[in-house]
């Protein structure tokens, strides 16, 4: 029992801050929350993909002369570090061309929130 | 409407603690991602990821020599969409700044 | 326009820190070969220098230090260095991003660790100028009221 509380906390933390982004994503009306929830979402599955990569006793992915690579389990899988790496960056990115859509938004309705801007819309389409 | 939002909330939790009840240990050296050999008998990636880069590359950093070469064409794609989601921004919007000088 | 008050401290110690952070991240960038870093790491503390000054003191004033037209020309011109290493690979004989091939002396895991830089510096160049850019897009498209 200990042993498995030990080797899953990490993750129970974890699956609490996917579920906060979900729940911003999903009960949320105002769209610039709801982005902010997709982000800790994000955030929640990198830490999830690293908590993956680690080994008790192990090193980090660099060759040390001292240890030789023979042995596999002296170093942490380098793998998930590498796919992370580049969706960090992907993600920022990603995010930047969320919010220039939502200033465009802004700046059309006047309004970020969902019920309100369905229906600004509404009224658009009706007067056209 | 409300009631079915936090019951897909509630779905998606209990989902996650049932997938979480049967992973491995976290840091368990003989967990299958970690073994030298996968289910099938064939061997894993990420130990030839380790034995590898520095007889491949002259490069010690493993993470260098699997972004840049093993999988280049991996980060050469996350690279133009970095470069796509830049130009996407500045598209959206000087549309905006254009139609603001003509009023 | 957003009122601003100019603080001393804060415009002087942004301005002395951010040739500082680029020496490290350039250095990250570099040596990214032999210890924890590389092109992406680098571009994002690059980055995050001239975000820096862009904040502190203002973004008409950081003009001066990165032009707001220099953003994406820079980041187009890392992803066509790291499409043009391909290239060259491929022109001289091996497959698209086969460092191998590289026209340079010496055994082919030096190749390979020249290409690898190569690679590193686009991805850098391409970061710093995309993320630069982003951030004086969304500083532009504000709406003025």
């Amino acid at each position: 029992m200990t042993k498995f509380l030990l080797g899953h906390y990490g993750y129970w933390f974890v699956f609490l801050l996917m579920t906060l982004g979900f729940y911003g994503m999903v009960v949320k009306k105002n769209l610039v929350k709801k982005l902010i929830g997709m982000n800790i979402f994000q955030v929640a599955i990198i830490m999830f993909y690293l908590s993956s990569a680690g080994k008790w006793k192990a090193t980090i992915p660099i060759v040390d002369p001292a240890i030789g690579t023979a042995g596999t389990a002296r170093y942490i899988d380098p793998l998930q570090h590498c796919l992370m790496l580049t969706a960090i960056v992907v993600g920022v990115a990603t995010s930047g061309v969320a919010y220039a859509l939502l200033i465009t938004i802004y700046k059309r309705f006047g309004t970020l929130h969902e019920d309100e801007l369905i229906e600004r819309m509404k009224n658009d389409l009706d007067m056209e | 409407m409300k009631a079915v939002n936090y019951a897909v909330l509630a779905l998606f939790g209990a989902v996650l603690i049932l997938a979480g009840l049967s992973l491995p240990d976290r840091g368990d050296p003989t967990a299958p991602l970690n073994r030298d050999k996968s289910a099938a008998g064939t061997p894993n990636a990420p130990s030839y990821y380790i034995r590898n880069p520095e007889r491949d590359a002259a490069t010690p950093n493993m993470v260098t020599v699997i972004l840049a070469d093993y999988r280049g064409f991996d980060t050469m794609g996350e690279e133009t969409v970095i470069l796509t989601a830049g130009l996407n921004c500045f598209l959206i919007l000087r549309r905006e700044r254009t139609k603001e000088k003509r009023r | 326009m957003m009122r601003r008050d100019d603080d001393a401290i804060i415009s002087l110690v942004s301005r002395t820190v951010s040739p500082f952070i680029m020496i490290f991240a350039l250095y990250v960038i570099f040596h990214g070969h032999y210890s924890p870093g590389g092109g992406f790491q680098g571009g994002t503390m690059l980055a995050a220098a001239l975000i820096l000054v862009r904040l502190a003191a203002g973004s008409d004033l950081a003009q001066l230090q990165f032009p707001r037209s220099w953003g994406t020309p820079l980041g187009s011109a890392g992803v066509l260095i790291y499409w043009g290493t391909g290239f060259v690979s491929m022109l001289c004989g091996g497959n698209f991003l086969n460092y191998a091939f590289l026209p340079v002396s010496g055994p082919p895991p030096h190749h390979r660790n020249l290409g690898i830089l190569f690679i590193e510096v686009g991805v850098g160049l391409a970061v710093m100028g995309i993320l630069t850019a982003i951030y004086d897009d969304l500083l532009e498209g504000r709406p003025h009221d």
